[in-house]
């Protein structure tokens, strides 16, 4: 990997990472999907100043061709934060369908007080 | 304007009662149990006790809880807001001194376990480990010597009630930790109350590793994103 290659890919992977604490603290995004994305961008400054660690791990695993593992690993942790989020999406359904449950049950619940109001008012 | 004493439950209704009946005892303060999407006999206990209890449609944790409790003390003009745990580990009697922390001009009350002169509270290793980090964790980022950062028996001055209502960083240990630091950094004060916590009356401990490590991690982030910004009046929520 060329000079420039490494410099970029540093910069970059900070650079997201900075942006997401700073998502953080400006109450954008929650620290538990910003955990998610720091797992990708932080260990990537490492990759990129030593590009050796690649072709060595790979050759542990018995890797032919070591920049494969990088791409299944990355596709590996993309495919399990797009599952998280089913799972997330799935719950925030849920949560959406109970509350409106509850508020039909609550104006119900209202329309009854006020009826057992007027009810009052007329005797 | 009064004293509220928030009691976040979730499933509690075996230790609640007692609770409710040592907070009746106290002068002037008002409870409010917030059932945090229980799906056992809370609500009732609350009801029978004559106590108010908001009900969440489903469970939140405690620092949702904790944050819809403060919004009931402010739509009830509460002057102070002490929180109290239902299950009875916190202990009702140092809800005078809490209190008085409070009357005395400190903006948050902290209940600590470890101060000087508390009472004999035993914690297990890896707890006991991660309380001190954290409590480090706390001195670093703002200067204020934490012995118990992670206890959830605190008073608080209306200004601070407010800020909360809107702020309260609702995530395991964040509701805890984090709200200490927010709350220095907006430029209230904060003390240290000793005060004895007695074994839980029911219910489990939610303490276990690998979601301590995942909780520890998540509030760093939210801390250094809260320092990255430099955020003092709480930004926009």
């Amino acid at each position: 990997m060329s000079a420039v290659a490494q410099i970029t890919l540093s910069v970059v992977a900070l650079g997201i990472t900075f942006w997401v604490v700073r998502l953080v603290g400006l109450r954008r995004l929650r620290s538990k999907y910003a955990l998610l994305w720091l797992v990708i961008t932080v260990p990537l400054v490492p990759l990129a100043v030593f590009p050796a660690i690649v072709d060595e791990a790979g050759e542990f695993l018995g890797v032919n061709y070591p920049p494969a593992l990088l791409f299944s690993l990355s596709s590996l942790l993309l495919l399990g934060i797009v599952i998280h989020y089913s799972w997330e999406l799935s719950r925030l359904e849920s949560r959406t369908r109970r509350l409106g449950e509850e508020i039909a049950l609550l104006n119900a619940r209202l329309d009854d007080a006020e009826r057992a109001d007027d009810g009052e008012d007329e005797s | 304007m009064s004293a509220v004493a928030v009691i976040p439950a979730f499933n509690e209704e075996a230790s609640l009662g007692g609770v409710l009946a040592e907070i009746a005892e106290i002068d002037g303060l008002v409870p409010v149990v917030v059932d945090d999407g229980s799906s056992d006999g809370t609500a009732g206990v609350a009801r029978n006790a004559g106590v108010a209890c908001v009900r969440l449609p489903f469970n939140l944790g405690v620092g949702g809880a904790v944050r819809t409790g403060l919004r009931w003390a402010l739509d009830h003009d509460a002057g102070t807001v002490v929180i109290v745990d239902a299950d009875g580990q916190h202990d009702p009697a140092d809800v005078a001194a809490l209190l008085a922390a409070i009357d005395a001009g400190a903006d948050l009350a902290i209940g600590s376990r470890f101060a000087a002169d508390a009472g004999d509270y035993a914690v297990g290793g890896t707890r006991r480990r991660a309380m001190r980090i954290l409590n480090r964790l706390v001195r670093s980022t703002t200067g204020f010597a934490a012995t118990d950062a992670t206890s959830g028996f605190r008073a608080m001055s209306r200004p601070v009630v407010e800020y909360l209502a809107r702020e309260y960083p609702v995530e395991y240990l964040a509701d805890t930790v984090e709200v200490i630091v927010l709350v220095r950094r907006a430029g209230h004060e904060v003390i240290e109350v000793p005060v004895s916590m007695r074994e839980r009356a029911g219910g489990v401990p939610s303490a276990r590793r690998f979601r301590l490590v995942f909780n520890f991690l998540r509030l760093l982030v939210g801390i250094a994103g809260g320092v990255l910004v430099g955020r003092r009046d709480g930004g926009r929520s």
